[in-house]
This record gives structure tokens, C-alpha cells and sequence, in this order.
């Protein structure tokens, strides 16, 4: 327990995934919370990544680390313009109003 | 080691309790300031580990510029205070179960895994002792030499982003009057200038 | 090369009038058909004499059917004695019924279609009495029923018509599944079906067992009584009677050639023909003598009472079958086909008569609207005396040497079904007489019960209807004295010679001439009572009649009603059989088969598909959440491999 090894934050990392994937889909308020927690599963990976980085002694893992942050934020910044976009067109980003491609 | 083993625990809790109030937090402003908290507690945790490189670029990149680009948004969209909805306590078994097993199978893997015994020989890049070069030092060394590519890449991917985000949300907007340097630049004696004779006394 | 001709002129002129028809318009249909029948009809007696009275019994192989392994069936032509009697009755009757039909068919428009299935008819008849083996037989037997089912549906446009085809058919088929039975035992036994072949070896076999239903039976008894069953079917016998009546909605001209003359008289000549076997199975010439000799009670009652004058010469004619079989049920084979002969004649004569009497009265068929015209038809009125008098074995007519020498051998085989048999012969002879003469007397005299427009039209039948009449009177009246010897008399065993076996133990026949005088008046003096009776309550008493059906109403009814075998039949074989058919339809094919099939599978698509649409929610977190369902599956399966 006092112990802090890689299991540690191995686990800190898989609790912060499982809490990003609820959040896409146990949210029913606005899509912006989906991107929030896009953003808290990109962290969780990084999370892994550093922490096996550092304990195998191997630079690899944080410059991936690096790079996914680097796409990370693309990626928000794309999603959160196509939010813009959508509300200046449907006035509403409430989850359930977005249903066009109900089939 | 206590007091490693404190710290880990505060970061490791703060940063949990802060995820879950993003995703159930009824204000989403409160819901972005409370990502913000959760990223400052990975950075935290990052520091214990000995990658301060990649926590300051945690700090400075998704918390200065991405959280904040997360409020401008949310602040910019009117988006209203909304009720914890019925649907949500709809979906919670088997959006519950579904984690739940996800969880399980995470911890699964992780009692189960253990290192390959050759693992101490197929490191990529073996990270020299901290105490000799600096952990951004390190890094450094290897990413504008062996990473080159990967770097230039990524360099690709925000230019497209960047183009990308102006691209979608740009739109023209009717009676603004903008200046157009080039016609400004172009501009003749002959189109804007004309003399006409004129008697004393009378005008134009 | 003239019996070759003499069978297959007929299909000729059915080809002929059948294919061209419509070209060659109904003139030259008729010239077609009734020429080939008269060319066949005036070969028939040669045939005769060559055959039956110098004995020239031959056999001409036609082309081989099929050779399969070890059963080899050809199509060949066998002419002996019986079937030279045979010949000549189907192709004289058949040929006046042609004639005759040119001026009763006159007025109707499908002239060419008739005619070709008359000698359609007439062929197949033709090939059934000369046949070589059972198959050929059958072949004819199966086809004469085909041509009966056309013509008694020949005015297809009339439900009752067509049901009543349908009717003859269906139950001809359920004589024929006995007969196909029997035929297939007989290849079992035998391993041949030719006659020739089966006949030399059936004295050998005759202690032979079969295997038939889980038991093992005496073989020839079990083929000989699946073999009459197909005979029960095609020639009316009780049980299997029920359609000889409905046939009559065929015009007459059918019902005279078919349904009195030949296609009912198969039966007989059947047994006739098989006789070698027959004699080898004293159960099933039990059995025979008893099914004719209830038939031929029966018929006779029913016949007392209907009042279509069609129905009354139909139930006649099952009657008279009966008395035919009961005459081979006693080994007296002779006997019975010499009755055919004569029946043959005079039964067409009082069919084509009847057939004149609807033509004068306007298509009125129902006796009780008859009445008063024996003036205005002097013709027609003549020929149907002389046909009475022959039916009701008036001596020196036909009729009365044939069915006296039946009832006599009935007597004289001196056993249970025989007694039996001369018994109700006896009766039915009574009845016999009585319906006749009812039907003389209430056609053609008394006051007329027919309206006045009817009656202005009474007029006599043309020649071509009138002329063959004659022809068939004539052998009415002369057919059972000139035939007496030959058939039945000294002169049968030349004549018959190996046509008919009969064993020497079975000599009915014999004895037949030695009986008692009180035995052979027996006939005459009940005939005689017969036509008495009738003479009394039609002619006399013209009230007893409608008294005796109201005080003794419930036999009356019963008679009326045929005995409600009709209604019997209906309730255990049609409803059921409709029932299924109507069930296995609905529920068989429509509910499960459909419903399982096409209409099914369409509707569990159309279903699976409306609800895997409504996975598209268009809720895009919706999605995410398939998606991570999927990788936690996936991660599990993964898992689940790997530990496993």
C-alpha cells in the first residue's frame, strides 16, 4: 500500500478510462460533455503510458505521450468547431435534439 | 515514502473525484473548471513519476489552451443549466454493467500481466539517469533526431486542424466592410482623381 | 388384318372427328365416325363366325409395351369366343347408338366432340375385350372409364353434370385401386401378367398363400376378390352403385351405349375371361353370387319407385348386372355372358327409346308429366314394348331365354349363395316386370299430364333415330333364340371351347337344364304377376299408387331415397374427405406452409428488419455506446480465448 508502484498508477488510469466512457454515454445533457470526456480517456492512455515509461526505463512511452497530446488537442479543436457550426445551424446542442440520422 | 505515498493518493483521489464531477456536474461551466482540476492532478501525478516535461506540456497545452478553448465555447453557446434527466437513470444498469465488466477486465489484466523476462533488453530508448540529464534534456535528445518524422507529423496534423477549425466556423457576414489591401494598392490616378474647370465664383 | 381393323377403326374416326372437328364442321364428323363404326360393326359377325363357330381362336401380336428385366408386356390382340361375342355386341350397339345420335345430337353445337368420344368409347372397350394381358385390359378399362367421365360430362356447362362425371369416376377409381391391387398380386404370384401365361398356371397354384394385410390368405381367393372389387366399381354393384344413377345427366345416346350395353358389362366379361381363376377360388365365387344377387335385388326396388324415366331403365340395368354376376358366381359363365348378349340389345333398345320419348315430349324427362301418347309416337311406342317384353323375359323374347337359364343355374347349383341368388333373382324378377310396365303405362297412357305446348309438339323421332331402334329390336326379339344353343344349349362347349374353363365340380350349368318344371315356369308366372300388378294400379286404380306411397310412407321413402346410400356415403367418405381436402388447404397450406414459407419468411424479415432499424437512433452517444458494447465484448471474447 505504501508502496507505490506501477499497479498504482496503472489503476488510477483504468478508473479515469472507465469514467471518460461512462460520460459519453450516461450523459443526457450536451455534447460538449461527450468531448470532456473524450479528453479524460486521451488522459487515462497517457496516464498508462508515462507510468510504463518511466518504470521500464524506456523514453519511448513519453514522447508517445507527447504525440497523443499533440492530436488530443486537434482533435478538440476540430470537434469543439463542428459544435460551433452545429448550434449556429440547429440552435441547440442538447443531446437528445440531435437525431437527423434516425433511421 | 510516506510522504510520496500521500501525495500519490491526494493527486490520485482529487483527480478521480474531479472526473466524476465532469461528467455529472449540472453546470457545465463547473463541468470544464472540474476537467481543469482533473488535468492539474495528472500533471501532479506526472511529477511524482519523474516525466516533469510532460506534465508542464499537460499543464501549459491542454489546461491553457484546450480546457480554455472548452470554456470559451461553452460560455459562448448559451447552453442552459439542465436537470439530471430521467434518461440518465435509464441507462445507468447497463451503462453500469457495461463499465463494470470493463473495470473487471482492466484488473484482470492487470493481476494477470507480467513483464516479459527480455524485457530489460528491448527498450527503445533506454532513459539515462535523471540525476545526469534532465528528463526534458532526454527527451529532447531523441525527439529532433529519432522522432523527427513523427514530430514533423504532428506539426501536419495542428496545421490541418488549425485550417480545419477556421474553415468550418468562418462565415461572411453581410455589411461588414473589410479592406481590400490589394484593390487599395491598385488604385489609379486616372479612377479617383478628375479635374474639372471651374468658374470663380460658381459651384461645382 | 381385318380384326386389327375391326379394333381400331373407332380410334380412327375419334381421331378424326376429335382433332378436326372444328374444320370439318359436324356433317362430316358424323359420316367419319359412323362410317368407321359401320365398317367395324359389319366385320364384327365374320369375326363371329371365324372365331366362335369354326373355332379359329387366335391371337395377333401388335408391338411389344415394355420389356423390364423380366417382365415383358406386349400389345397384342386376342381373339377367342368370348371376346368374338363381345366385338360384336360393342360394335352393333355402338354402331346404332351413332346413327342414333345424328339426329338426337342434332341441335347441339358440339356435335364433332361427341361423336369422337363415342369412338373414343367404342376403341377402348374394343382394345379392354381383346386384351392379351391384364395390363392391356386395364389400359382399356381405365380408358373406358376416361370416356365415360367426357361424355357423362359431355354438357359441361351443367353443375349437376359435372358432379355427376366426377362422381362416376371417383367411384370407378376406388374399384379400380382393387382392380391395380389385384393385377399387381397376379404379377406377384405369377411373375407375368399375360393372360396366356397366368391362365396354364393357375391349376398349379391353385393351393398357393399370399401375404395381404398381415395374414396369409389363400392367394387365388385374395386376387379374385380384389379383381371383382375393380368389376364392382365399373359395373355398379351394390356397394359401389351409387354413380350408375347420376350418369344418366349424359344424353341418352351415352347412357344407352355406355351404361347399358358395354362399359357396365366389363365387369362381367372380366370375370368371364378370368374364369380359369375364378374357378379355382370358390370363396370369391361366393362372394360374386351374393354381391349380384343383393345388386339385383336392390336396384329392382329402387327402381319401383323413381319417377325419372331415365333413373327407373338405369336402376334397371344395375339389376340385370346383378344377374350376370350371380350367373358366374355359380360357375355358370355362359350363362351370364348369353344374358349380357341379350341385355346388350334390348337395354339400348329401351335406352334409345326412352331417349326418343324426351325428344318428342321436349326434353320432359319426369314420368308424372307424361301420359296419353302412345298414338302420337306408334314407333317409338312399339320399340319400347318389345324392349319390356324382352327385359321381362316374355317367352320367346330375348330376355327370356337368358335370365331364365340364369335363375335355373342359380337353382340348379344347389349351395347357400345359390338358393340365395335364385331367391331374389325371383323377386327382382317381379319387380322387374312391375317397373317396366309402370313405366309403359305411365309414359304413354292414360290422360296427359304434360301442358299443352308440350303436347302440340309431340311428334315422332326421325329416321336416323328410328332406324336403329329397329336394328336393336331385332335383336331383342331374335338374339336369345338364335344364341340359346351356342351359348348355353349343346353347342357351348364348341363354341366357348377354351375361353371359359369351367370345372367339372361346378356344373350349374349342366344341371341348369335338368330342373324342376315349377323352376323354369317360375319366371314366366311372376313376370306375369308383374306386369299384372302394374297393369292394376296404373292402368285401373290409378289412386292405389299415391295411397300405398302415403300409407307405407316411411319404405316408400326409403326406397325413394335409394336406400340412402347416397346420404351414407356423403357422411362417411365425401364430408371427411371434403373436410381434409378443405383443411389441409386452409391450414396445411395456407397457415403452415405458407406461413412458414413465403409469407412467413417475408414477414420475419419485414419484422427483423423493423427492429434492427430502430438501432439507428440517430443519437450519436447511442452509438458510442453500441461501439463500447462491442469492445467490451470483443475484450471478453479476447479473454475468454485466451484463458480457455
Amino acid at each position: 500500500m505504501l508502496e507505490i508502484g506501477l499497479s498504482h498508477y496503472l489503476t488510477v488510469a483504468a478508473i479515469l478510462f472507465t469514467l471518460g466512457i461512462f460520460g459519453i454515454f450516461l450523459n443526457r445533457k450536451n455534447v460538449i460533455i461527450i468531448l470532456m470526456s473524450v479528453e479524460l480517456i486521451l488522459l487515462a492512455v497517457n496516464i498508462n503510458l508515462v507510468s510504463f515509461s518511466v518504470f521500464l526505463q524506456d523514453l519511448a512511452g513519453q514522447v508517445f505521450a507527447m504525440l497523443v497530446l499533440t492530436v488530443a488537442a486537434a482533435e478538440a479543436a476540430i470537434g469543439l468547431a463542428i459544435i460551433v457550426v452545429y448550434f449556429r445551424n440547429r440552435g441547440t446542442i442538447a443531446v437528445e435534439d440531435i437525431n437527423l440520422m434516425k433511421g | 515514502m510516506i510522504v510520496q505515498a500521500l501525495a500519490f493518493y491526494l493527486f490520485a483521489s482529487v483527480a478521480i473525484a474531479a472526473a466524476v464531477m465532469v461528467i455529472s456536474a449540472r453546470n457545465p461551466v463547473h463541468s470544464v473548471l472540474f476537467l481543469i482540476l482533473a488535468f492539474f492532478n495528472a500533471a501532479g501525478l506526472f511529477v511524482l513519476m519523474g516525466a516533469e516535461f510532460i506534465a508542464m506540456i499537460l499543464v501549459v497545452v491542454y489546461v491553457g489552451a484546450v480546457a480554455v478553448l472548452f470554456l470559451f465555447v461553452v460560455m459562448m453557446l448559451d447552453i442552459g443549466f439542465t436537470e439530471l434527466r430521467q434518461g440518465f437513470l435509464q441507462y445507468m444498469p447497463i451503462g453500469g454493467l457495461v463499465g463494470i465488466v470493463l473495470l473487471a477486465e482492466l484488473f484482470m489484466v492487470a493481476g494477470s500481466w507480467l513483464f516479459a523476462p527480455q524485457i530489460g533488453s528491448t527498450r527503445a530508448f533506454p532513459a539515462p539517469p535523471p540525476d545526469q540529464v534532465t528528463n526534458t534534456h532526454a527527451l529532447g535528445n531523441i525527439l529532433y533526431t529519432d522522432y523527427i518524422y513523427l514530430f514533423q507529423g504532428a506539426g501536419m496534423v495542428l496545421l490541418v486542424a488549425m485550417v480545419g477549425a477556421i474553415v468550418l466556423t468562418l462565415r461572411a457576414r453581410p455589411g461588414v466592410r473589410k479592406q481590400r489591401i490589394a484593390d487599395q494598392l491598385g488604385r489609379r490616378r486616372e479612377d479617383t482623381i478628375e479635374i474639372r474647370k471651374v468658374q470663380p465664383g460658381s459651384g461645382i | 388384318m381385318l380384326y386389327v381393323l375391326c379394333v381400331f377403326m373407332p380410334l380412327i374416326g375419334a381421331a378424326i372427328a376429335g382433332l378436326f372437328g372444328p374444320w370439318i364442321g359436324a356433317r362430316a364428323s358424323w359420316i367419319v365416325s359412323c362410317g368407321a363404326l359401320l365398317i367395324s360393326a359389319l366385320i364384327s359377325p365374320y369375326v363371329l363366325v371365324n372365331v366362335g363357330f369354326h373355332g379359329h381362336s387366335l391371337t395377333i401380336p401388335l408391338f411389344n409395351w415394355f420389356s423390364s428385366g423380366a417382365f415383358v408386356v406386349d400389345w397384342a390382340l386376342r381373339f377367342d369366343a368370348l371376346t368374338a361375342v363381345m366385338v360384336v355386341v360393342v360394335t352393333v350397339v355402338s354402331c346404332a347408338v351413332h346413327f342414333y345420335s345424328i339426329g338426337y345430337m342434332e341441335h347441339d353445337p358440339h356435335n364433332p366432340r361427341f361423336f369422337a368420344y363415342l369412338s373414343l368409347f367404342t376403341f377402348f372397350m374394343l382394345i379392354l375385350v381383346t386384351a392379351d394381358n391384364f395390363l392391356q385390359l386395364f389400359f382399356g378399362w381405365e380408358g373406358v372409364g376416361l370416356a365415360s367421365y367426357l361424355l357423362i360430362g359431355f354438357w359441361y356447362e351443367k353443375p349437376s353434370a359435372n358432379a355427376a362425371a366426377i362422381k362416376a369416376f371417383l367411384v370407378n377409381r376406388v374399384g379400380d385401386f382393387g382392380f391395380a391391387l389385384g393385377v399387381m398380386g397376379v404379377f406377384l404370384l405369377y411373375g407375368s401378367v399375360g393372360f396366356d401365361a397366368v391362365f396354364d398356371a393357375t391349376e398349379g397354384k391353385a393351393g398357393a398363400t399370399l401375404q395381404f394385410l398381415g395374414g396369409e390368405f389363400h392367394a387365388l381367393t385374395v386376387l379374385c376378390l380384389l379383381l371383382f372389387v375393380g368389376a364392382m366399381g365399373k359395373s355398379a354393384q351394390l356397394g359401389l352403385h351409387t354413380w350408375l344413377p347420376d350418369a344418366m345427366e349424359g344424353p341418352t345416346p351415352v347412357s344407352a351405349l355406355i351404361h347399358a350395353a358395354t362399359m357396365v358389362t366389363a365387369g362381367v366379361f372380366m370375370v368371364a375371361r378370368l374364369s380359369p381363376m375364378f374357378e379355382y377360388a370358390p370363396v370369391a365365387l361366393n362372394v360374386v353370387a351374393i354381391v349380384g344377387a343383393s345388386t339385383a335385388f336392390f336396384a329392382a326396388t329402387v327402381g319401383l319407385c323413381q319417377n325419372d324415366i331415365k333413373r327407373v331403365i338405369a336402376y334397371s340395368t344395375c339389376s340385370q348386372l346383378g344377374y350376370m354376376f350371380f350367373a358366374c358366381g355359380v360357375s355358370a359363365y355362359a350363362a351370364g355372358i348369353f344374358h349380357l348378349f341379350t341385355h346388350a340389345f334390348f337395354k339400348a333398345l329401351l335406352f334409345l327409346g326412352a331417349g326418343s320419348v324426351i325428344h318428342a315430349m321436349s326434353g320432359e324427362q319426369d314420368m308424372r308429366k307424361m301420359g296419353g301418347i302412345w298414338k302420337m309416337v306408334p314407333v317409338t311406342y312399339t320399340m319400347m314394348w318389345i324392349g319390356s317384353l324382352a327385359l321381362a323375359g316374355v317367352p320367346f323374347f330375348a330376355g327370356y331365354f337368358s335370365k331364365d337359364i340364369v335363375l335355373e343355374a342359380a337353382f340348379a347349383a344347389n349351395s347357400g349363395p345359390g338358393f340365395y341368388a335364385f331367391w331374389l333373382g325371383i323377386a327382382a324378377a317381379v319387380m322387374t316386370a312391375f317397373y317396366s310396365w309402370r313405366l309403359l303405362f305411365m309414359t304413354f297412357h292414360g290422360a296427359p299430364r304434360a301442358d299443352e305446348r308440350v303436347m302440340a309438339h309431340v311428334h315422332e323421332s326421325p329416321k336416323s333415330m328410328t332406324v336403329p331402334l329397329i336394328v336393336l329390336a331385332l335383336g331383342a326379339v331374335f338374339a336369345g333364340y338364335v344364341g340359346y344353343d351356342v351359348f348355353v344349349g349343346h353347342g357351348q362347349k364348341e363354341f366357348w371351347g377354351k375361353a371359359i374353363v369351367v370345372l367339372t365340380s361346378h356344373n350349374a350349368l349342366e344341371a341348369a337344364h335338368n330342373v324342376p318344371l315349377w323352376v323354369k315356369l317360375a319366371p314366366i308366372v311372376v313376370g306375369a304377376i308383374g306386369i299384372g300388378l302394374a297393369w292394376y294400379m296404373y292402368i285401373v286404380r290409378t289412386d292405389l299408387p299415391a295411397m300405398l306411397a302415403a300409407k307405407l310412407r316411411p319404405l316408400y321413402l326409403f326406397l325413394y331415397n335409394k336406400w340412402y346410400f347416397d346420404e351414407l356415403y356423403d357422411r362417411i367418405f365425401v364430408r371427411p374427405a371434403m373436410y381434409l381436402g378443405r383443411e389441409l388447404w386452409r391450414e396445411g397450406d395456407g397457415t403452415i406452409i405458407d406461413g412458414l414459407g413465403p409469407d412467413g419468411i417475408a414477414a420475419v424479415t419485414r419484422n427483423l428488419a423493423a427492429k434492427a432499424s430502430r438501432l439507428q437512433t440517430g443519437y450519436v452517444y447511442h452509438y458510442a455506446f453500441a461501439m463500447l458494447i462491442g469492445v467490451a465484448g470483443l475484450v471478453t471474447l479476447y479473454l475468454y480465448r485466451q484463458g480457455g
